[in-house]
């Protein structure tokens, strides 16, 4: 599924926040989306998903401009992974029961043995599935809201910084099951994150972001070598650089 | 000495049983600056609130010795803890949105934190402020001092912080993930600041993380600590030659930009590092 | 068999559905079994609905049957708690007017309770225009003071029971739907609510599914801590002649017709106020004990 982003402008009020983002993603890569607090980044993202109806310009999947309100079929192709693992899984309900959503929802046959299958994919025992987000831990959680994602067998995924509430060894064991789920089922990636390594790690290209515009797009490659044109995007390198090896 | 802590254990009593979160941690800290890194849960930020008696009541500590330059913290009172805390130690938490009360000006609040410890009339403590906010590298620190919480930003709330507990001339500085709140180019700023002033001033600063390889850029030593031991002290420049298999593997498992991976490796736990 | 479902409810590796919810509620029952408050509370509620329910089997004398040879006669043997001014034994009176009065108190709770929530969670949910129109109408019902609106609904209808019961429904469901709009307002953004608006299910569906079942425990807490006003607000329509109606033996009527006595003969009034005082505790120590126990972030 091709994605393509032409001149979005996003308000919250009187207040533009996104102020005209371009970008494409082909079908089966990753765009990664970096940026600082109040740059926009997962502002972007919400309204790709549909969460945010105060947009203009263009968002289309496969070449099909995206309605203002999405319908339900929309949502079998294109589903997203939220940051914190404590706020996105309902505190009441089991696992079971926020997974089966939203196949009862299109009428999907064999609940069971779908969510017997989507709880593999994401390595996690079908013995989870009974109990209450508050009994696993946060890397389980965040295998819990991939999975429910997973389960609309979605072509599309948005990942809004999926591991920067998880311990470096969470991280990467989640990082490691977004790569293989991405080479396994084809998927499209486009995930925003504030750290470098992570979005070089698994996006092949990167957008930089500050105050609501997308100043700079480059491959990961070149993000490596250094060459890059806008001082924040510099600025934000030689950050990481500096910071991710001990000293 | 600065602190003292042989042996510590702290536990909660809970309906379910007793829960031992810490587990014999013994650490020393003069003046010099000492990184307390782990994963949540090690119990990094317990060993710090027990230092200064921050824990609720219904927390079972036990200790060979926990001392803050020569004061037996365990038998301490709480009159005895108020000169401690926030005087001769301050402690620096995540998100300054949550220290800083919104309804009064910063500058007020930052002189009365000088005149709690210095008195004098309140026009001197707020010419005291001011120079406190100049010394963390505000700007504009009479524009600053003007204004409420809510109408600067989060590494400027951080700075304010900072400047507060400076006001009484502490010796020892805690800082629970001072900086785990903002963003990465604020952080750095902070975390310099945090350092230069500490330095300046010969404090001891006790800086509690959870990422390893930043802390060891501003730290002279680094205890690592996992499910509450502490698995491996080094100096911070040691840390690429770390010999503990948990040190190394929480050096692996982050991604880098520099050096790519194709697949992160797994940190796996040896219940032997433990006993 | 006991040791079997406490093993069973209590496994931390449920295999079903039903194991898992039945787990839940086990652990809830077991935290408000601590609470000892909380089951004095329970305990005088059980035995109050008991009583209610068995009353024709409890009592000794016809609630209606009156000897007027006999009038205010003081406890005795005969007359437990003594009879009133018709000479009409007041224990008997007091097991059926319990009928009467709970009757009427739990009518209103399954009146006002799912109105208040339903309003309450549709407003904060679609927030906007529907919200203000909602919350005005709230409003308005929330300007009167409850007994003066309860007592023009009745006298604009008849004084009764089921009057009494529609009136005070009336004036009971703006709190609640205040009260759910409120908590609807702090979930409504939360990334939980956004993953199920990513399912393609309908507003309705998130707000019934996902939304009202996180009120309920608020909503079970604010209605057992109300239970006690309505109690009264029933007892003084009662006592002001617009509830049930003579010879219903309603408490909050019994002391009304006690009135007149009440120095000479205080046990009159004194029997059924202190019936209400201790069911009106109950439902406080229940109250209290509910929000202790199904507050999430207890568990």
């Amino acid at each position: 599924m091709t994605i393509e982003i032409d001149n979005l402008r996003i308000s919250f009020g009187d207040k533009q926040v996104v102020k005209g983002v371009s970008f494409n993603v082909a079908r089966g890569a990753s765009f990664g989306i970096v940026g600082e607090s109040g740059s926009g980044k997962s502002t972007v993202l919400r309204a790709m998903a549909g969460l945010n109806n105060d947009w203009s310009g263009r968002i289309a999947f496969s070449g099909e401009d995206a309605p203002l309100f999405r319908p339900p079929a929309f949502f079998r192709k294109v589903q997203m992974v939220f940051q914190d693992p404590y706020g996105s899984l309902h505190p009441r309900q089991t696992i079971d029961r926020i997974l089966s959503e939203l196949p009862l929802v299109h009428g999907m046959d064999n609940i069971d043995d779908r969510i017997a299958k989507v709880l593999s994919a994401v390595a996690l025992p079908q013995t989870a599935r009974f109990r209450y987000p508050h009994q696993l831990s946060g890397g389980q959680r965040q295998r819990v809201a991939i999975a429910r994602a997973l389960i609309a067998e979605p072509e599309v995924l948005l990942l809004d910084e999926p591991t920067s509430a998880l311990d470096v060894s969470v991280q990467a064991e989640i990082l490691n099951l977004l790569a293989d789920l991405r080479a396994e089922r084809n998927l499209t990636y486009v995930m925003v994150s504030h750290n470098l390594s992570v979005i070089t790690h698994l996006c092949t290209e990167v957008g930089v972001m500050i105050d609501g515009h997308m100043v700079e797009q480059v491959t990961a490659e070149d993000l490596r070598l250094g060459n890059v044109n806008h001082a924040h995007t510099r600025e934000l390198r030689s950050l990481s650089v500096e910071l991710e090896e001990p000293a | 000495m600065l602190v003292d802590i042989q042996n510590l254990k702290i536990g909660f009593k809970s309906r379910t049983g007793f829960h031992q979160a810490v587990k014999g941690v013994s650490l020393k800290l003069g003046t010099e600056k000492l990184g307390i890194v782990g994963e949540s849960g090690s119990g990094k930020s317990l060993t710090a609130r027990a230092l200064m008696k921050l824990l609720p009541t219904q927390t079972v500590i036990e200790a060979d010795k926990l001392e803050f330059d020569g004061i037996d913290i365990r038998s301490a009172s709480e009159k005895q803890m108020r000169t401690i805390r926030g005087k001769r130690a301050g402690f620096i938490l995540q998100d300054p949105k949550y220290s800083l009360n919104p309804v009064k000006t910063i500058g007020s609040q930052v002189a009365e934190a000088w005149r709690t410890h210095k008195g004098g009339s309140k026009r001197a403590a707020l010419e005291a402020a001011i120079n406190l906010l100049e010394q963390v590298k505000i700007r504009d620190p009479r524009k600053v001092a003007a204004s409420y919480p809510h109408e600067v930003s989060g590494g400027m709330g951080q700075r304010v912080m900072i400047a507060m507990m400076l006001a009484p001339d502490p010796e020892l500085l805690i800082a629970d993930e001072p900086t785990s709140a903002l963003d990465a180019t604020v952080q750095a700023e902070i975390l310099r600041l945090i350092e230069e002033l500490v330095s300046e001033r010969g404090m001891g600063l006790l800086l509690i993380s959870h990422d390893l390889p930043l802390v060891s850029h501003f730290c002279d030593r680094v205890a690592v600590m996992y499910a509450g031991h502490v698995m491996e002290e080094l100096k911070a420049s040691d840390l690429l030659s770390a010999q503990h298999p948990y040190t190394r593997g929480l050096l692996n498992c982050m991604p880098s930009l520099m050096h790519p991976k194709e697949r992160l490796p797994v940190l796996t736990r040896d219940p032997e590092w433990l006993k | 068999m006991n040791a079997t479902f406490r093993n069973w409810a209590l496994d931390e590796n449920p295999s079903s559905r039903r194991q898992a919810a039945w787990g839940n509620w086990y652990r809830i029952w077991l935290n408000f079994r601590g609470n000892s408050l909380g089951m004095i509370g329970l305990t005088i509620i059980a035995i109050f609905i008991g009583i209610a329910i068995f009353a024709p089997l409890l009592a000794t004398h016809d609630p209606a049957a009156q000897d007027l040879a006999n009038r205010l006669a003081a406890p005795s043997a005969l007359h437990w708690f003594g009879t009133d001014e018709l000479g009409r034994d007041i224990y008997s009176r007091l097991l059926y007017g319990g009928r009467v009065t709970l009757g009427m108190v739990i009518a209103v709770v399954v009146l006002v309770a799912p109105i208040g929530l339903a309003i309450g969670c549709i407003a904060g949910y679609f927030g906007g225009i529907v919200d203000t129109i909602l919350m005005r109408i709230t409003d308005i019902f929330l300007a009167f003071p409850r007994l003066v609106l309860a007592l023009a609904f009745v006298a604009a209808l008849k004084p009764g029971v089921e009057s009494a019961v529609l009136a005070i429904a009336l004036t009971a469901w703006p709190p609640y739907a205040r009260m759910a709009r409120a908590e609807t307002l702090t979930v409504r953004g939360s990334d939980f609510i956004a993953a199920y608006r990513l399912t393609g299910g309908s507003s309705w569906r998130i707000i019934f599914r996902h939304i009202m079942p996180l009120c309920v425990p608020t909503l079970i807490v604010r209605v057992t801590l109300d239970m006690s006003s309505i109690i009264i607000t029933a007892a003084s329509l009662g006592f002001l002649g617009m509830g049930a109606q003579p010879p219903s033996p309603e408490w909050g009527a019994m002391i009304a017709t006690a009135k007149r006595f009440i120095f000479e003969q205080w046990w009159v009034a004194a029997i059924p106020g202190i019936a209400i005082f201790f069911v009106s505790l109950a439902f406080n120590f229940l109250g209290d004990a509910l929000r202790d126990v199904l507050d999430p972030k207890g568990n």
